[in-house]
């Protein structure tokens, strides 16, 4: 697979980590906006979004398994929120904005296929 | 002897396994692509009763994808973003993957900006269609053609040649 070097590691990782609840995200948001600021947010998270189109080497489908939701809430409403299908790629990538309003807790939520949640929180800081 | 036997067994492994790969196709594992129709019905779903204007979403999307696993998509709708008026969700639209409904974005006022990006996958050489759902209930389009060089979903790298 010449042309999916990074997936593919990426991929192998997840399967040392598969019976895990969560898996590795990054988010990159600045910790701090002015009020009223619209801030870019980043996030990705390393999951293989099987399409359930593969199969293995004895010819066996491989089983779908995608992240089907990502909901973001800031100060506990929802700010952004994803409804995705195998049609988004492995390690399913997003970027939205959101307005600073006040200082607040901004939660991070991805759901798989499974039910598997990983969650991560960052504080943004309003000033 | 028994290097013997261990070889005859892993023949019949072989023998087996070719056989499985055969009978594979005809199983019926590889998706069928979606048409424009296909699409235009699910699109039909998400708008409803109501027109589909153009225009309004600005969608950016590389002219060559050398690889249709992933391809980078971003997406920015012109609304001030404001509690009366804003963006309530983007809806992408493929023409030919398998699910021709890729995916939502519901944002909302608390975006301040309605622009977004993800990645997603092309099966083919297509257009790629983008609808934004605006707060007053109207609908804006926009789309953005991409050609692919390896396409994805009919993914056979697994596969021995």
């Amino acid at each position: 697979m010449p042309l999916a070097g990074i997936h593919s590691n990426w991929a192998l990782s997840l399967s040392l980590v598969e019976s895990d609840m969560s898996y590795p995200s990054r988010i990159v948001m600045p910790a701090t906006a002015k009020k009223g600021q619209a801030v870019e947010i980043k996030t990705i998270i390393q999951h293989p979004m099987e399409t359930g189109y593969r199969r293995d080497h004895r010819g066996a489908v491989i089983p779908r398994d995608i992240i089907k939701t990502i909901s973001v809430t800031y100060g506990g409403a929802e700010v952004f929120a994803v409804e995705a299908t195998q049609g988004i790629a492995a390690n399913p990538y997003f970027a939205f904005h959101l307005q600073a309003d006040e200082t607040g807790d901004v939660v991070f939520m991805w759901t798989d296929e499974k039910g598997d949640v990983t969650k991560e929180t960052r504080k943004l800081t309003v000033k | 002897m028994a290097q013997r036997k261990s070889t005859e067994a892993s023949r019949r492994d072989l023998v087996a396994g070719g056989l499985a790969i055969a009978i594979a196709p005809a199983l019926g594992a590889a998706p069928a692509m979606a048409t424009l129709e296909e699409m235009n019905d699910e699109l039909k779903k998400v708008i409803g009763k109501a027109v589909l204007n153009k225009g309004r979403v600005k969608v950016s999307l590389p002219e060559l994808t050398e690889n249709g696993n992933s391809t980078s998509l971003a997406i920015s709708v012109d609304s001030p973003m404001t509690a009366a008026d804003h963006v309530r969700a983007i809806h992408i639209f493929s023409e030919k993957n398998p699910v021709p409904y890729i995916a939502r974005l519901g944002i909302g006022p608390k975006a301040g900006k309605a622009q977004v990006a993800t990645s997603i996958r092309v099966s083919d050489s297509q257009t790629i269609t983008i609808v934004a759902e605006m707060s007053d209930g109207t609908f804006w389009s926009g789309q953005g053609a991409t050609e692919v060089t390896t396409p994805a979903c009919i993914d056979d790298s697994d596969r021995p040649k």
